[in-house]
């Protein structure tokens, strides 16, 4: 027993070829972000808060998938989501279509400590914002001029794009051969954090700028509860990847029902519905159980993450072998 | 194989003094509805275009609370949700905040087979809409006079309401009936979801399963429930196909409708097992009922709190429509 904490930046195909200058930012952030969540554990923070706290950090850093830096819309616009859940309780909350909020997993916090409902969407969340006094910025305030250029390729190729941390390689003789685009829901840059105390207090949150050129109000896996976000007795899981896969294969409520239905271990589960139960390329995720063990497994080239334990273990990575530290 | 089966549910909680009348305009509903679908699957159609069949059917009557007769939203507006989800591969399409589409399951079946998502919601939802032609109209045209009527009552009592059918005369006998059974805080007789939802299983073995609402009378606008989230409110895969009702939050932190086949996978339960554990174990203080039909033939369908209005028939000539225990 004893404290952990693990947060990822997205999963997907994150080329090995990734060049240095967009490389050490999102291990910095990472690092960062690690750091405060385990401060925070340290100091008895409710794991709830612990999970609010860190995804907030990694809203706010324009690197990730999420608040500020998140992808845009096919109009060019931010439509931000995020869920978070209590593993004690099991209350939760979710937000969608967000376009002005700072920090959209607190309000998806609010949803759930002040609302008598679980899940509020566009219009009716942003004037719940507002109600509630979070903190919101214009619109462009969450854009990013790498976004931006994301989008134009994306359009270009006119298609819905994986993001990926570097431009589209329309020329294959650039060396990195052209990724090839799945169909359907594709999500790289989901940020999310899961963390449990000694005590074995369990919380998840995730969330998202969505997908490259998505539709105007879609909705992924993110807000989700089961499918992004889950988190019970036993364990708190925050998933990433393709969208529709991670909805479709419920992965995070099926790695606690695994546990909970056929007595796997944490790794086992996480193991399990990773590798087995979803296709390869489509889903990561990071998940703690109420013993302190950590799991984050992914079927993707590479995950975006960073983990720590009591025991004194910690991990900041992106590839399999390659750890930073 | 075990041939066809279909199950069909107009909501979960019914107030024990409900009036014969609007039992019995309730039954022939529900018999109709079964009747068409048994036609279909006679004739050999596939699972999901009879789901689909049946629940358009259901929200076109304006008797359950979808489509034309949906609940209101605290702004007197109607914004329905609904989702559909094929058992074979587990796609899925889901929506969430339509004003003016006719057939809410329809558009929910065409984001599963037209579009590049899984889940529209709100103007992106309306938009897709027009651009595939599906039959829109004014947001009136959704609204009732009844619920016109149970909103003013739910605002006065100054609490979320589940939609709650009674006549108009019935307001003037003053208070509604003392009741010692309660759901969502609120006592039974002004409660009764009526969420509608249609689970098959055609001769080939295919599970589907479909979920449409107008929500909770008086939400927030913007808030969404568990009807169009997979496996909170629906769920199908290779094993069964499941559709819940009853409070919408309870429903979607018990991951209800993935639970049923993931208990028949983890645990080896059968359908029937499955679904009564489920209720049993998933709902702790929540009150919900379910739908469920597996690949073998079966149908089953459970609930804790007073009554569902459901029915359900299968190939060896069971049919049975019911309100209460």
């Amino acid at each position: 027993m004893g404290w952990a904490i693990a947060l990822h930046g997205g999963a997907g195909d994150i080329p090995y070829s990734l060049p240095l200058e967009r490389r050490q930012p999102r291990e910095e952030a990472l690092r960062h972000c690690l750091q405060i969540g385990v401060k925070a554990l340290k100091s008895n923070m409710a794991p709830l808060d612990v999970v609010e706290l860190v995804v907030r950090e990694l809203e706010n850093i324009p690197h990730f998938n999420a608040g500020r830096g998140s992808v845009l819309t096919n109009k060019g616009t931010v439509e931000m989501e995020a869920s978070i859940m209590d593993g004690n309780t099991m209350k939760c909350g979710a937000v969608s279509g967000l376009t002005t909020v700072v920090n959209a997993v607190s309000l998806a916090r609010l949803v759930m400590d002040n609302t008598p409902h679980i899940y509020l969407a566009f219009d009716g969340a942003e004037d719940f914002a507002r109600q509630q006094g979070v903190e919101t910025l214009h619109t462009s305030h969450f854009i990013t001029p790498e976004n931006i250029e994301r989008l134009n390729q994306a359009k270009e190729a006119n298609r819905v794009q994986i993001d990926y941390t570097q431009p589209i390689q329309n020329d294959t003789t650039k060396g990195e051969p052209e990724i090839p685009f799945a169909n359907g829901d594709s999500q790289l840059g989901t940020v999310g954090c899961v963390a449990v105390d000694g005590n074995g207090n369990l919380a998840s949150a995730t969330s998202t700028g969505g997908l490259v050129n998505k539709m105007v109000g879609r909705i992924g896996d993110t807000p989700l509860i089961g499918a992004g976000t889950y988190a019970n007795e036993l364990c708190a899981v925050s998933a990433t990847g393709k969208g529709e896969a991670v909805i479709r294969g419920t992965v995070a409520r099926d790695v606690a029902a695994m546990m909970e239905f056929k007595g796997l271990s944490l790794k086992e589960a996480a193991d399990c519905v990773v590798h087995e139960r979803t296709p390869k390329g489509t889903v990561g995720l990071v998940a703690v159980s109420a013993a302190g063990e950590v799991a984050m497994p992914y079927n993707t080239t590479g995950m975006f993450r960073a983990c720590a334990a009591e025991d004194g273990y910690s991990e900041v990575a992106i590839w399999p072998d390659t750890k930073i530290e | 194989m075990g041939g066809w089966a279909i199950a069909v549910h107009g909501g979960a909680g019914v107030d024990p003094n409900l009036p014969l009348q609007r039992q019995e305009e309730a039954k022939q509903l529900l018999t109709r509805v079964l009747n068409l679908g048994i036609s279909a699957l006679r004739s050999n159609l596939s699972a999901i275009d009879v789901v689909e069949l049946v629940v358009r059917e259901l929200e076109t009557d304006p008797l359950f609370n979808s489509g034309r007769g949906s609940a209101l939203t605290e702004k007197g507006t109607v914004e329905m949700e609904a989702s559909i989800m094929d058992g074979p591969k587990r796609r899925c399409g889901a929506v969430s905040g339509l004003t003016t589409v006719k057939n809410p399951i329809s558009l929910a079946r065409l984001v599963m087979d037209k579009s590049p998502h899984s889940y529209l919601a709100f103007n992106g939802a309306e938009d897709f809409a027009r651009q595939q032609g599906v039959e829109v109209l004014d947001n009136e045209y959704f609204i009732t006079a009844d619920n016109v009527g149970m909103l003013k009552l739910a605002k006065e009592a100054n609490t979320i309401l589940f939609d709650y059918r009674i006549p108009s005369g019935y307001e003037t006998c003053g208070a509604a009936v003392e009741s010692p059974m309660k759901m969502n805080g609120l006592p039974m007789s002004v409660y009764a979801p009526e969420t509608v939802g249609c689970v098959v299983v055609d001769r080939e073995g295919r599970c589907a399963a479909a979920t449409s609402t107008g929500g909770l009378m008086n939400k927030m606008i913007g808030r969404i429930g568990d009807s169009p989230l997979i496996g909170a409110g629906t769920y199908a895969c290779n094993l069964a196909g499941v559709s819940c009702t009853g409070e919408g939050e309870a429903i979607i932190r018990g991951t209800l409708a993935r639970e049923v086949s993931a208990v028949m996978e983890y645990k080896g339960l059968g359908l029937q097992e499955a679904v009564d554990f489920v209720i049993k174990n998933r709902l702790d203080e929540g009150y919900a009922g379910l739908i469920a039909v597996s690949s073998k033939g079966e149908v089953a369908y459970g609930f804790n709190c007073n009554g569902m209005f459901r029915g359900c028939a299968s190939e060896d000539g069971f049919m049975e429509v019911g309100i209460w225990e």
